[in-house]
């Protein structure tokens, strides 16, 4: 085995589904705030609601691009570089992947197009619906895609074959392998929190610049709400996902808290220097008998260490504990944001508090930040393997040479740094600019908005313009 | 009753593989042709009559994708790997044309040149390494076992180069008789102007490809009757509607530009893919990874081939339904709205 070409594989897959999953994350998160700023507006007529809606939406079609083009690339690349998985994999995964496309990126692909450019084609309820249907494709999307990785993270539903492949024999067992449901809703979470830090972190930056504008303040509070509400769930829910990496995946939770020894009242390291290859903390913060309590619910409890496992069963330590804690440390302080931005709101005006508005758009990136950190978590800590007892990562590699693999990788770092690079440039530029100027866009034959009188009417046969959200 | 389950699925991934073509086929060759418009206002519109559309349309590049890794993982597992360089090629072409539908707008002066070039050099490239993929498929893959066992450059011959450049003008030409039918004025005289020529490169690089697969690969060739320099005509005959599709197809291309007609060019340039396509199916079915696996050892388990099945059976209608909805709704011509860029 070439062993160049599989780390250079690695790292191409880490790097290309470290740079998908940014986009998703924000997308999800963000075709609901969409659908939800419609529905308002359509329901309550507050102009301020349409205007929210046709700056974001600009924002969502830069964000949504990004993450096809993106992740066009993915169902291609597990053949290019992981064949041996792929054709490992597919009996039992095959399906969940292709319900996947059918059930969500064309749904997805499809309504967009009527979203963004179907304002004078369509009434009002049926471009609400388009919205709509958008949101429910990105939340589509994420239950298979989460569902075919928790399956990877701890198989079930399946037999090995007499020539060594794998067979599904319960399908239900194999869509909702026990990791799944407390894994999807914490992608959800993560999605939401996402967009409401990039959404809080906008609004706050208008208000430092423009107090009163009516838009940045209604953005801002409901950013502000659902750091309040998502923020402190999110920590229960990763809780619960926690206490199942303990049950069905004890190798990546001992990775996560740098266990060594396995012991009743594990203490809790709150910073270490973990070293696989002295197989021990070098040194550490911690807690006495709270890592037992915060794993397992009781400081009595019994947690396996890294020792327990053979040392090739082991995975890394040290990017896993502190991703982990990157992630938990940014949780935390949405919380404390949420907290201290509803005792603003209940006080009376948040936009008053300049330090808090900082705070917001200093936040603005955590979101991302912590997704990242999390799937790192995750894939990290499920190695050596590729599906958890099934196939190491090494088996799964394609037969292709590592000079290929350093080209494709050169390719994509290229090709990501540049449309990163200017996708950026353009969602920040939109962002300074502000929602009012981005609504003035629309050219004015073109103003006439969802749901206003004239958007059902017949438009000028001869002149179906397709430019009404610029 | 039993369904042959691996022959529905290779029906379904041949059908998926073809509609992208014919779909994304245009709105590439659009972006082929993005370099020959009179200017800005010209782009823009070319650029407004796909917008809508074009992700859709590469939406069943990610099925034939993923269907062929949920239905025939081996035959997935040994072809990717084997035109590993020409795939990565597309991919990386097509992000750089996919962003480029949004950063064109948002780009000021040097960021909307770039986003210009890069959509007309995107597409062109992803055109090209769909040919290369497509002519590296024809001429066949070597197995090692069920792996690919070949040279990373197996891919890179002559004949692909062929197909390349044939598949880059046909492309051209659904392009542009896809602005035929959507566009107006001067733009539309220009599209004309374009699928002419488009239309003859095709015809001429169609037949040469053809040609060329006859003594490229002698098992193609005697399917079609051509053996030790000479024609058999009980197997050549049965597969003479094939190529006769193709040139009703280039007849009613033909008719349609000379008649001024704005659908049937279209129509026209559609049978010709359609009879290429059919053309190469016959070459090497029930080869999936030609010359040596079939598609019935590169299949899945059946159950998880039923599994999709009942999925397909109730989705397709309904992504079709939606699909051709959406087609209706931005139907007519796209002109420059006064200001709106």
């Amino acid at each position: 085995m070439d062993l160049e070409a599989l780390m250079l594989s690695r790292l191409q897959f880490a790097f290309t589904i470290a740079f998908h999953i940014i986009f998703p994350s924000f997308t999800i998160g963000l075709a609901s705030y969409l659908a939800v700023l419609e529905g308002l507006w359509l329901t309550t007529r507050n102009e301020a609601f349409k205007t929210l809606y046709l700056f974001w939406v600009k924002i969502f079609a830069i964000s949504f691009g990004m993450g096809v083009v993106s992740g066009v690339v993915m169902s291609y690349q597990l053949g290019a570089n992981w064949s041996a998985f792929s054709a490992m994999a597919s009996p039992v995964i095959g399906p969940l992947l292709a319900f996947e496309v059918l059930t969500a990126f064309f749904l997805e692909a499809s309504f967009l197009g009527i979203m963004l450019f179907g304002w004078k084609k369509v009434g009002p309820g049926l471009h609400f619906t388009a919205t709509v249907l958008v949101a429910v494709g990105t939340l589509i999307s994420a239950f298979w895609i989460i569902s075919a990785n928790s399956w990877m993270q701890y198989p079930t539903g399946f037999e090995r074959t007499p020539e060594g492949g794998l067979i599904a024999v319960d399908w239900m067992e194999v869509i909702f392998s026990p990791t799944f449901p407390a894994r999807l809703t914490h992608m959800v979470l993560a999605a939401y929190l996402t967009t409401a830090l990039v959404v809080g972190a906008a609004s706050a930056w208008r208000l430092l610049k423009r107090p009163e504008e009516p838009e940045a303040r209604i953005g801002l509070r409901m950013a502000v709400g659902m750091f309040a509400i998502v923020a402190p769930l999110q920590l229960l829910v990763g809780d619960i996902s926690g206490k199942e990496v303990l049950r069905f995946q004890p190798a990546k939770l001992a990775a996560i808290e740098a266990f060594w020894e396995t012991k009743a009242e594990q203490a809790f390291h709150i910073i270490a220097w973990p070293d696989r290859e002295a197989e021990k903390n070098h040194w550490e913060l911690s807690v006495p008998k709270v890592g037992s309590w915060i794993t397992a619910g009781s400081s009595s409890a019994e947690i396996k260490g890294l020792k327990a496992f053979a040392p090739e069963d082991r995975p890394p330590v040290a990017v896993v504990f502190w991703a982990f804690r990157a992630m938990v440390g940014l949780g935390i302080l949405m919380i404390a944001l949420g907290a201290w931005g509803a005792w603003l709101c209940w006080r009376g005006e948040p936009e008053k508090s300049r330090l808090f508005l900082r705070a917001c758009v200093a936040m603005g990136p955590a979101g991302f930040v912590a997704v990242i950190c999390g799937w790192i978590v995750a894939e990290v800590g499920r190695q050596p393997w590729v599906i958890t007892g099934v196939m190491r990562t090494a088996e799964g590699v394609s037969p292709v040479g590592a000079g290929q693999v350093s080209a494709s990788l050169l390719g994509f770092f290229i090709v990501y740094a540049v449309i990163f690079s200017v996708g950026v440039l353009y969602i920040l530029r939109l962002i300074a600019e502000g929602p009012v100027a981005g609504s003035d866009e629309p050219p004015p034959m073109t103003q006439r908005a969802p749901g206003s009188a004239l958007a059902a009417a017949p438009e000028d046969p001869g002149n179906p313009g397709l430019g009404e959200r610029r | 009753m039993s369904l042959d389950l691996p022959l529905i699925w290779a029906v379904i991934i041949a059908t998926a593989v073809l509609l992208y073509v014919l779909l994304d086929g245009f709105d590439l060759g659009v972006g082929i042709l993005f370099p020959f418009a009179r200017g800005p206002a010209d782009r823009d519109v070319m650029m407004d009559t796909i917008a809508p559309v074009w992700d859709g349309n590469e939406t069943w590049l990610v099925l034939g994708g993923g269907g062929l890794f949920a239905a025939f993982p081996l035959a997935y597992s040994a072809i990717m790997p084997a035109l590993y360089i020409p795939v990565i090629l597309m991919l990386l072409a097509l992000i750089l044309r996919g962003v480029a539908f949004e950063f064109r707008l948002r780009g000021r002066r040097r960021g909307k040149a770039f986003w210009t070039a890069a959509f007309a050099g995107g597409s062109l490239a992803a055109a090209i390494a769909q040919g290369f993929i497509l002519g590296g498929f024809i001429q066949g893959i070597t197995l090692d076992g069920v792996a690919f066992g070949g040279q990373p450059f197996d891919w890179l011959t002559p004949y692909t180069l062929l197909v390349s450049v044939g598949l880059v003008a046909g492309y051209a030409l659904l392009g542009a008789t896809w602005l035929i039918l959507k566009t107006k004025d001067e733009l539309h005289g220009d599209a004309r102007r374009w699928a002419w020529i488009a239309g003859g490169a095709t015809a001429a690089l169609l037949t040469a490809v053809s040609l060329a697969t006859l003594f490229v690969h002698p098992e193609v060739a005697s399917r079609w009757g051509y053996t030790d320099g000479g024609f058999d005509l009980g197997r050549l005959i049965p597969h003479l509607p094939i190529p006769a599709l193709g040139f009703i197809g280039l007849a009613i291309l033909v008719i349609g530009l000379r008649r001024h007609s704005h659908a049937w060019p279209i129509i026209g340039a559609y049978a010709v893919f359609l009879s290429g396509y059919i053309g190469l199916a016959a070459g090497f079915f029930p080869n999936i990874v030609p010359y040596d696996m079939t598609f019935r050892q590169a299949a899945s388990q059946d159950n998880a081939l039923g599994l999709m099945l009942v999925g397909v059976g109730i989705l397709l209608p309904v992504i079709l339904g939606y699909t051709i909805w959406v087609y209706w709704l931005f139907r007519g011509k796209v002109t420059p709205d006064a200001g709106y860029h």
